[in-house]
C-alpha cells in the first residue's frame, strides 16, 4: 500500500507559566491511502494534539513543534509556511471536530460553509459550487438539499450538524481526514449512522482516515490499525485484531477490562488505577509504571523501546524484553481476548428474534 | 434481593410549556416500580425524557400529574418543612457534570458536610471532620483532600466528591444522572466499581440514568427504555438484551459498537420506523412474559407473546 503519511519523531510542547507541558513526545506512524487507523488514548494522552500538529492548527506560541517531521506524500508540512499550509489545509487535508455546535458557524447559511473550500480551493464558480454543495448533501444523507443549504445550523439537529461537518470536509476529495472524536457528543443510533456513512464515502472516494476517539467500540467498528497513546507516545500500534485479540501492553489491557462487555458477570471492572501523569514533569522511566500493576523495576529506571511483536505490531513495555518474567494479562482482560466472539454470537441471535 | 418496592410510580408526567399553546411532553405517563436494594437503569436517547424523569422523582420539578410513592409515602404531596426534610435525607442525587455540580467557592469539606449540617447530624466541628474524612475515605480520596477547593482535582476525583456528598446524610436511595457520560474509560471504571461496592455496603438502590448501553447492562439489575417520555420496554437487564421484543430496543441494541472486530465485521444495524407499529388503537404497557413489559397494542401484544415463547 502506498504511504500517504509518515510521522516521524514528533514532539510538541506548550509553553505555559507553569513550564513546559511536554504534550507529544516522540510519535512515529504511517498511514496508508484508503486506511483507517484509530488512535486510541485517555484526555490529555496527546492524541488530539498529535492531529492538531499535523494540519498545523495549533497555536504558536503557546504551542512549538520541538522536533520531527510530518512527511505528507514527502513534503514536510511542519516546515511550512502559514500560507503554504493554507493552501494544503481544507483541500489535501481535512479534519472533523468533535462538536458540531462550536464547529459551524452559526451566521452563516450552511451550504456557504460549505461552498467556502469549494470556492477558494478549487476555483468553482458560484454556481459550480452550488452544485457540488447539493451534490455533497445527498451524499452525506441531508434530504432536501435544495431548501436546506439555505438555512443556518441551529436549524439543524446534532446528528445532522455533524453531517454538515462532514461534507465540508469532504468538499474538495481530502486524501487524508482526520476525524477527532466526531461522533462523541451523539446519540447511539447517530452514531451509527454517521459512522456507516464515513465507512461509505471511504469507500468510494479510497481517502485515508486518522480516527481519535476513546470508544474502542467505535474503533472495532471503523479501524483497520490502532494506536493507543499514553502520555504523549504511543505505547501500542498494530491492527485491529492485533490490538482486540493479542494485546501487549498493560495499557491496553486496562482500557479493554474497563469496558464491560454485554455479558460480564457480577465482577468487578479491571480499572486502571490513579489518573495520568502531570505532563509538565512526566515520570523518569515508563510513564505508565505508577499505574501499572505490572510494572517491573526496569520501568522506574528507563523508558521501554518500541518492541516488535510482528510485522503489524509493536508495543513499548519491558514485558517483551527477552528477561522479562512471563506475565499473563488478567483474567477479565483474557476472557475478552477470546470470550467476545461466542457471546456476542449468542447476542446476534438474540436480537433476530 | 427483596421483591419489596422502594419507589412506586404511577401515570407520572412532566409537561413544559414552552409558549402560549405549545407543550413539551417531556414525560407523558410512567409507570414503574424500583424494588429495595436493586439497580434500576433508565436508558433512552437524549431528548427521551429520561433525566426529566429523574428530576421528577426527586422532586426538582414538580410533576404535572401522576405520583411518585417513596416507601409508601407520595412524594409529591404536601409536606411541610419537616417532613420534606425527611424525604431529602432518604433521597439524593449524582449529577452528570462533575464539573458544574460543585460550587467551585467552597471547601471539599463544606461541599460534603453541607447536608449533614442541614440535617443536625453532626454535634460539633470535630465529628464533622471525622465523618468528611471517613466518606472521603470511602469514596476513595485522601483526608488532605477536605481542605482543597474543588478546581484542584481531576472530573473522576471530582465526581468521587459528588458522590461523597451524596453519601453523607446515609440514603437509602441515590439517583445517578449519567455519572459516569463525562469521564474517561478508564476512570469510568474506577467509579462504576465503587458505585456498586457501595451498593453492596450500604444497601444502596440505584435508579442509574445512561446513554451508554453496555455499562448500563453491566450495573443495572433491571432497565427500562424510554422513547418520546413514554416507556417502551421494561425487563431483567439479561432478559432486555437476550429477547428485546420493542422494535426500538431492537434498534438500539443493534447500535452499539461492541469492542470486538470480528463482532462489528458482522454487526447489523437495526433501523426502527415508528410508522410501523400497529395503529389501530393506543398502545398500552403490558406484562408480555414474566416481569417483562413492553408498551403494545392487542394485536402486537399476541405477537409479541408468541416471539416470546419460541425462546
Amino acid at each position: 500500500m502506498e504511504k500517504l503519511l509518515e510521522v516521524n519523531n514528533l514532539h510538541v510542547s506548550f509553553d505555559t507559566y507553569g513550564g513546559e507541558v511536554k504534550a507529544v513526545r516522540g510519535v512515529d506512524f504511517d498511514v496508508h491511502k484508503g486506511e483507517t487507523l484509530a488512535i486510541v488514548g485517555e484526555s490529555g494522552s496527546g492524541k488530539s494534539v498529535t492531529t492538531k500538529a499535523l494540519m498545523q492548527l495549533l497555536p504558536k506560541p503557546p504551542a512549538r513543534i520541538k522536533e520531527g517531521e510530518v512527511l505528507f506524500e514527502g513534503r514536510d508540512l511542519a516546515k511550512l509556511s502559514e500560507k503554504q499550509m493554507q493552501k494544503i489545509r481544507g483541500k489535501d487535508l481535512s479534519m472533523i471536530f468533535q462538536d458540531p455546535m462550536t464547529s459551524l458557524n452559526p451566521t452563516m447559511k450552511v451550504g456557504n460553509q460549505i461552498m467556502e473550500g469549494l470556492i477558494k480551493h478549487q476555483k468553482m464558480s458560484k454556481g459550480e459550487a452550488k452544485r457540488r454543495v447539493l451534490e455533497l448533501l445527498e451524499l452525506v444523507g441531508i434530504p432536501d438539499a435544495e431548501s436546506r443549504m439555505k438555512q443556518y445550523p441551529h436549524q439543524f439537529s446534532g446528528g445532522m450538524r455533524q453531517r454538515v461537518v462532514v461534507a465540508i470536509a469532504l468538499a474538495c476529495n481530502p486524501k487524508l481526514l482526520i476525524a477527532d472524536e466526531p461522533t462523541t457528543a451523539l446519540d447511539v443510533t447517530i452514531q451509527a449512522q454517521i459512522l456507516e456513512l464515513m465507512k461509505n464515502i471511504q469507500k468510494k472516494t479510497d481517502s485515508a482516515i486518522i480516527f481519535i476517539t476513546h470508544d474502542l467500540g467505535v474503533v472495532a467498528n471503523v479501524a483497520d490499525r490502532v494506536a493507543v497513546m499514553y502520555a504523549g507516545k504511543i505505547v501500542e500500534i498494530g491492527t485491529v485484531d492485533d490490538i482486540f485479540y493479542n494485546p501487549q501492553h498493560p495499557y491496553t489491557w486496562g482500557l479493554l477490562g474497563s469496558m464491560p462487555s454485554l455479558d460480564s458477570a457480577d465482577e468487578d471492572l479491571y480499572a486502571i488505577q490513579g489518573s495520568p501523569p502531570d505532563m509538565i514533569a512526566p515520570p523518569k522511566g515508563d510513564a505508565f509504571a505508577a499505574r501499572n500493576d505490572y510494572a517491573l523495576k526496569i520501568d522506574l529506571e528507563q523508558e521501554p523501546p518500541m518492541f516488535k511483536v510482528s510485522d503489524s505490531h509493536y508495543a513499548a513495555t519491558w514485558l517483551l524484553h527477552e528477561h522479562a518474567p512471563e506475565i499473563e494479562p488478567p483474567e477479565s482482560v483474557k476472557r475478552r481476548m477470546k470470550g467476545m466472539a461466542r457471546s456476542a454470537s449468542g447476542n446476534s441471535e438474540g436480537d433476530q428474534l | 434481593m427483596s421483591q419489596e418496592s422502594l419507589l412506586e410510580i404511577s401515570n407520572l408526567k412532566q409537561h413544559f410549556k414552552t409558549g402560549r399553546h405549545s407543550v413539551i411532553k417531556a414525560v407523558d405517563g410512567l409507570n414503574f416500580n424500583i424494588y429495595k436494594g436493586e439497580t434500576f437503569g433508565l436508558v433512552g436517547e437524549s431528548g427521551c425524557g429520561k433525566s426529566t424523569t429523574g428530576r421528577t422523582i426527586i422532586r426538582l420539578y414538580d410533576a404535572t400529574e401522576g405520583e411518585v410513592y417513596f416507601n409508601g409515602e407520595n412524594v409529591h404531596g404536601k409536606k411541610d418543612k419537616s417532613e420534606l426534610k425527611k424525604f431529602n435525607r432518604e433521597m439524593q442525587m449524582i449529577f452528570q457534570d462533575p464539573y458544574a455540580s460543585l460550587n467551585p467557592r467552597m471547601k471539599v469539606e463544606d461541599i460534603i458536610a453541607e447536608g449533614m449540617d442541614i440535617h443536625g447530624l453532626v454535634e460539633n466541628d470535630k465529628q464533622r471532620k471525622e465523618k468528611v474524612h471517613d466518606l472521603l475515605e470511602t469514596v476513595g480520596l485522601d483526608q488532605e483532600h477536605a481542605n482543597r477547593y474543588p478546581h484542584e482535582f481531576s472530573g473522576g476525583q471530582r465526581q468521587r466528591i459528588g458522590i461523597a456528598r451524596a453519601l453523607a446524610v446515609d440514603p437509602s436511595f441515590i439517583i445517578a444522572d449519567e455519572p459516569i457520560s463525562a469521564l474517561d474509560v478508564s476512570i469510568q471504571a474506577q467509579v462504576v466499581n465503587l458505585m456498586k461496592q457501595l451498593q453492596r455496603d450500604k444497601e444502596l438502590t440505584y435508579l442509574f440514568i445512561a446513554h451508554d448501553l453496555s455499562m448500563v447492562k453491566y450495573i443495572s439489575d433491571r432497565i427500562g427504555v424510554m422513547y418520546f417520555g413514554k416507556m417502551v420496554e421494561l425487563a431483567d437487564a439479561d432478559e432486555l438484551y437476550k429477547n428485546a421484543l420493542h422494535p426500538y430496543t431492537k434498534s438500539l441494541l443493534s447500535a452499539i459498537p461492541l469492542p470486538d472486530p470480528d463482532y462489528e465485521r458482522s454487526r447489523v444495524r437495526f433501523n426502527y420506523d415508528p410508522s410501523d407499529h400497529d395503529t389501530s388503537e393506543e398502545p398500552e404497557f403490558r406484562e408480555v412474559g414474566p416481569d417483562h413489559w413492553v408498551l403494545c397494542t392487542t394485536n402486537e401484544f399476541e405477537h409479541y407473546k408468541k416471539q416470546l415463547a419460541t425462546v
